[in-house]
Formats: C-alpha cells, structure tokens, sequence
C-alpha cells in the first residue's frame, strides 16, 4: 500500500479552484516533489493532506488514514513544514523541540535523546540554547526540519522548505534532507519551485499548474518524455516571414516554439542543428542576434507540459494563505 | 493534559523573556488610579464667590459675617465684594467668579417681619461638580442663620444623625476595586486578543494544528496561559494599589487570598471572553482596534467610577451581563468593606458560570483547520 494516495481531491475558494481533482500515490520510502509556480495549488494540497484544509470533494489517505475521518491518526505519524517560518523567536531550539515534543507526549528521556541527536544532524547543536531569534533564515529553517522529526513521523511534508533562502543555505537544507533520508526511515514529499532542486533530489515529481497535475514521473523521465534532447533558444535580426517553416526543416529539429523574436528549437543533436541553423541564416540574409544550446531541463520539461514558462505563470493570490480572506 | 501544559509552558517562557507587555498592564491601570484618584477626589476649595448685599442693614451684615466665617473655615469658596450686582453679574458671565450671593434690598425688613425672606445664590451651572459643592455649603449655612439666638432645649422638629460604618472612604480607594479588574482586562487584551491573533497571523499556530492536540485542549491551554499573567497582573495590583490608595491593613493575609480567590475568578472570566471574541478572527488589526470600545463598554457601566443606580434602564442591561460588574461588585466588597466570602458568593458563581459558557462556545467555534 502506498503511503500517501489521493483520489479526485478538489479545493476551491469560492469561485477559485484551487486544487482541481488531482490523482497520484507516493510509495514509501520515496522523495516525492510538487513542483509548480507560486498559486498553482501546491501548497493547498500540502495543506488538505496534512488536515489543515478540509477538502472540497475527493479523498486522500495518508499512512492508511483518511485525511478527515481519521485526521487525528494521520496527524500522529506526519511531520509537517509550513512554508512560514513557525519556530518561535523568543524560545530557544531545544525550548522549541522540547514544547513540539510535549505536544506528541513523547517521554523526558527519549524527548531528551531524540533532541540532541536531531540538532547534531542539522548542525545546530552549539545553537541549542540559543533565541532562535538570532538565527539566520536557513538555521532557522533547519531547526524548523528538527522539529518536524522530533516524534520521529514516517511521512514528511515540506512545503516550499528553502523559499526566501539564500543559495548557500538552499544546498544545504536539500544536503541535509538527503541525510535525514538516508539515515532514517522517510516518505517526503516537499513543495518547490526551483526546478534544479527538484531535479537532483526527488525521485519522482508532479507538475501542477493551475491545480492540474500536468505531468508525473521522475525526473529523467520527465525529461526524455519531451521532444528532443537539447534546447536551442535563438533570436533574429532581419529573419524572412516564413523563417519559422525553416527553422522546422534544419535537421534533427524536432520541433518549434515561436514567442515574440525568440524561437525555441527542440533538437536531437544540438550541435548539428547549430551548425545548419547558421549556415541557413547567412542564406537568407538573417543575423543571429543571440543563440544558447543547452540540454533539456525541467524548465523545458515544464514549457512544454503547460505552454508557458514558470516565470511567467500567474501569480494567483495564495488564497490558503491570506489571514483576510473568509474561508470554508 | 500533557499538550495543555506544554502549550502554557510555551507561552509562560516567552512572557518570562520579554514581560513588557504585562509591565504595562500593570502600569497603566495604576497610572490610571493615582491620576483619576487625585484629579476627582479632592473636595472642591477656593471659589470665588460675589457677594452683593443691596440691604445693608443688620441681618444683611449678620448674613455677610456668616458667609465670610464659613469661607475662612471650610474654604470651599473664597468671598468677594461688590457694590453693584451688575458688575458682579458681569464678572460671574465672564467666567472670574463662580457664583454670586445677592442679599436683596428688603432682606432684613423681610427677616424682621418674619415674612419669607429669601437670598439669592446665582451660580455657574456649567460646572456642575463647583455648583453642587456651593449650594451643599449655602444650603448647610442657612440652617445655622435661621436658629434662635438661644436654642430652646427641648425640640419637636425631627433631625437626622448619620453614623457611618466604615471609615471615610477617598475617591482613590473607590476606583481601586474597578483598577484591579481594569489591570485584569488589559492583561486579558493583551494576551487573550493581540497576542493570540498576532501569534495566529505569524503562522505559530500552524504549528499546533498539526499535531495530534485536540481543540478543547488548546482552548485550555490558551486560556490558563493567559490566565497567569492575568493572575500576576491582578496580585500585584491587589497588593501595590492598596499600598498606594491608602486601604487599610493592605497586607492582611487572609484579605489577600480571598482577593486572590477572586482575582483567579476574574482572570478565567475575562480571558474566556476575550477568547471567544477573538476565536474567529484573523486580522491582528481587529483586537488593537476593540479594545478602546471594549474598555468603554465593559468598564464604565461595571459601577468602578460611578454607581449604577444612576444609569439610565439600557445601560442597566449591560450592566447584568457585564463580568466587570461583579468583578467590581467582589473587589469594593473585599477592599472597601473587608467582608468574608459569604459577601462575594453570588459574584464567584456569576464569574465562573461565565467562564464556562464562553469556554464551551469558543471550544464549539474554534476551527481546527485554517
């Protein structure tokens, strides 16, 4: 059985949809990423999963427990980041451990043991008794994973977990969750919208947009499911009015995406392809103006499933997340 | 019960790192009772007031040398002469004086023929408070003018002692009981209202609402937390401000623990309400923008400045369901009278029956989800 399986799940804020029937399982021990840009839902799911939002319609079960049946058993065996920074400042790291550890009623001596060994693997043991207060963000949110784990759950859900970190502190949160999930028995499925993070650490990943699952798969997957292995994005001076159906001809192309002067040429040999583009430029009197070949990534993994560039996708308001909007 | 204290350890840890706020539900409430305790509780002395005697005769004079020994004795007002009453009456129009005695020319021929007679005391009524004091003062006088020369023994006219049973009580220790609740309250605001609602927005109770608590849980736990700050903020108002109104025996210590009895009461009262108030709300704005009304609702029609027999019959209704009403009720009995607990029964049994309803309610409110 898998640990997480959802089934038509649906949310909607009024007229908003936010998650719009979403269906996938995550088996155990898996690193499972929802990747999509800012209002695509993902972090409503994370939300209906872990009980926090009542779903509109559809089901999911977590560990075996219906998310709001038995909301109280999935709560016992998740650990949970929200994408705010939850840990209070005032307190200290092991002040905040320990009152997350009381909540679970986990007993003084192991409360005690599993504390230290936690702070040791998120390297904070020479900050424990300091004010989180004077941490910086990602020492914060790597106490944040500490405290998730301290009754030692069997399924972890972080959402957006290095949103707002610098890229330092970025690599080494992902370090550090690659370590937890070596050394301890884990399903995660973490939130992001950094494709490259994605790609190194999750085994599989789900492309929402929209509160649609677009895609799913792993990464290489993913990748080698789209025309193409390399990327050629060029723009022109001059170009003829069908350059497009020649561009479509050049050898190994295997296909065209045209958005204002910048055309996006899925190749099966970049550096074939390259070589034809510019002899058929000079032919027909063009001038590149710029040119990049690069291997297929996510991003083009991502542009091809929903049309659009992360980038560019709305920026829907966080509805879930706004304290001033009513909800149901 | 293991999650209820570990969510008012939490909340005690922080207080303990950062107890400005409670400091300054302390302070207040105190500023608020030296200030409002002075300011109205003097007795009105020195003002000014004209005295036109259009008679001149010898009951007239009489009449002048008795207004001028009770101005040197009671020095409630201070007598200034005029020899014309226009003058007078321009001067009280223009605010110099407060008032103006006016012995009319027939005073004494009146006075000798036994026919009525009658002086006139023409005061400034937009002071209210000044006019009471004078006319209370005059009104004492004229007794005393009107008296035979030699008091015959024996009297049939009906008089009237007034025995006191408690020593004379200043102003300052009347607005104690109501300081102590309104220290209380603001302790309650604090903690049950902005503190809550800020703690909520900042995403800490995402926290909570992921791990296995249940909701009655964390409304006990939210509740006592901020109940022992409440607590602290009551006990040091209870000890301090009786120190600083002048209550007798301020340290009694079997007064102390009814007053902490009480206090405890009144603590899990006003922090129930204030949660069921807040249970619902998310915008931080909206405790910071209630809690001047709330005050103004809560405290003014409680009786803490001002008796409630005199209000008006809506403003009784607040007054019936309004926890600052017994609050103050148990406090004026326990401070002002020293009575046992028999005397405060009926304000304990409101307070903690309103506790419990407004725990039920916010406990059937509360939303588990975001």
């Amino acid at each position: 059985m898998a640990d997480i399986e959802v089934q038509d799940l649906a949310k909607r804020f009024g007229d908003f949809v936010a998650v719009d029937s979403l269906n996938f399982s995550v088996e155990h021990g898996e690193v499972f990423g929802l990747l999509g840009p800012n209002g695509a839902g993902k972090s409503t799911l994370i939300r209906m999963l872990t009980t926090l939002v009542p779903p509109t319609s559809g089901t999911a079960r977590v560990n075996g427990f219906d998310i709001v049946r038995q909301a109280n058993d999935v709560r016992q065996c998740i650990g949970v980041i929200p994408q705010a920074m939850t840990s209070d400042q005032d307190l200290s790291a092991v002040e905040n451990m320990t009152i997350f550890a009381k909540l679970y009623g986990i007993p003084r001596e192991k409360r005690e043991r599993t504390i230290k060994s936690l702070l040791r693997d998120v390297d904070l043991v020479q900050w424990a008794d300091k004010p989180v207060k004077m941490f910086s963000g990602g020492m914060r949110r790597r106490l944040e994973i500490a405290r998730g784990l301290v009754h030692e759950p069997n399924i972890f859900f972080l959402d957006e977990p290095t949103t707002g970190l610098d890229p330092v502190s970025r690599v080494a949160v992902w370090e550090m969750l690659a370590k937890l999930k070596r050394e301890r028995d884990l399903t995660i499925l973490v939130t992001t919208h950094y494709m490259d993070e994605a790609d190194k650490l999750c085994d599989r990943i789900a492309i929402v947009d929209h509160g649609k699952l677009v895609a799913l798969d792993s990464p290489l997957k993913l990748k080698a499911s789209i025309p193409g292995k390399n990327i050629l994005e060029v723009s022109f001076q001059n170009a003829p009015p069908d350059w497009l159906k020649t561009l479509e001809a050049l050898p190994e192309v295997a296909g065209v995406k045209a958005e204002d002067n910048i055309f996006r040429l899925s190749s099966n040999n970049g550096p074939r392809t390259t070589v034809a583009l510019i002899e058929a430029s000079r032919a027909a009197g063009a001038t590149v103006a710029s040119l990049s070949v690069q291997s297929t990534t996510l991003d083009d993994v991502f542009v091809h499933y929903t049309g659009h560039q992360m980038r560019d996708a709305l920026q829907a308001p966080d509805v879930a997340n706004s304290p001033f909007i009513m909800k149901r | 019960m293991h999650r209820v204290w570990a969510i008012i350890e939490r909340d005690l840890r922080r207080f303990r790192r950062s107890p400005v706020l409670v400091v300054m539900s302390v302070v207040m409430p105190l500023v608020q009772l030296v200030i409002l305790g002075y300011a109205f509780g003097g007795k009105i002395k020195h003002l000014q007031v004209g005295v036109v005697d259009e008679d001149h005769r010898v009951p007239a004079i009489k009449m002048r040398e008795m207004f001028q020994a009770v101005a040197a004795n009671a020095e409630t007002f201070t007598p200034v002469m005029y020899s014309d009453k226009g003058a007078a009456m321009h001067d009280l129009r223009n605010g110099k004086i407060n008032g103006v005695l006016d012995i009319p020319p027939e005073f004494s021929r009146k006075v000798l023929a036994g026919a009525n007679p009658r002086v006139a005391l023409i005061e400034d009524n937009t002071d209210q408070f000044s006019s009471s004091a004078l006319e209370g003062t005059m009104s004492a006088m004229l007794p005393a003018y009107d008296s035979p020369a030699v008091a015959p023994r024996m009297t049939a006219a009906a008089t009237l002692s007034v025995v006191e049973v408690y020593p004379y009580v200043p102003y300052i220790q009347y607005l104690l009981p109501g300081t102590i609740v309104l220290a209380i309250f603001v302790s309650a605001m604090i903690g049950g209202g902005i503190i809550f609602i800020d703690d909520k927005a900042r995403g800490l109770h995402e926290g909570y609402l992921v791990t296995p608590i249940r909701k009655f849980e964390l409304i006990l736990g939210f509740t006592f937390a901020g109940a022992i700050k409440a607590i602290i903020a009551g006990v040091v108002l209870i000890t301090v401000g009786s120190i600083i109104a002048g209550i007798p025996d301020p340290l009694n210590p079997l007064r102390i623990l009814r007053m902490l009895l009480l206090v405890v009461a009144v603590s899990l009262a006003l922090i129930s309400m204030m949660f069921l108030l807040m249970v619902r709300v998310n915008d931080p704005l909206v405790p910071r923008a209630v809690f001047g009304m709330l005050n103004t609702v809560l405290y003014f029609p409680s009786g803490a400045v001002y008796p409630t027999e005199s209000f008006p019959s809506w403003m009784k209704a607040i007054t019936v369901v309004d926890p600052f009403t017994y609050a103050v009720h148990g406090f004026k009995q326990l401070v002002l009278k020293n009575t046992g607990l028999m005397a405060i029964s009926g304000d304990l049994a409101f307070l903690f029956i309103f506790t419990i309803i407004c725990m039920s309610l916010a406990t059937v409110l509360f939303r588990r989800t975001l």
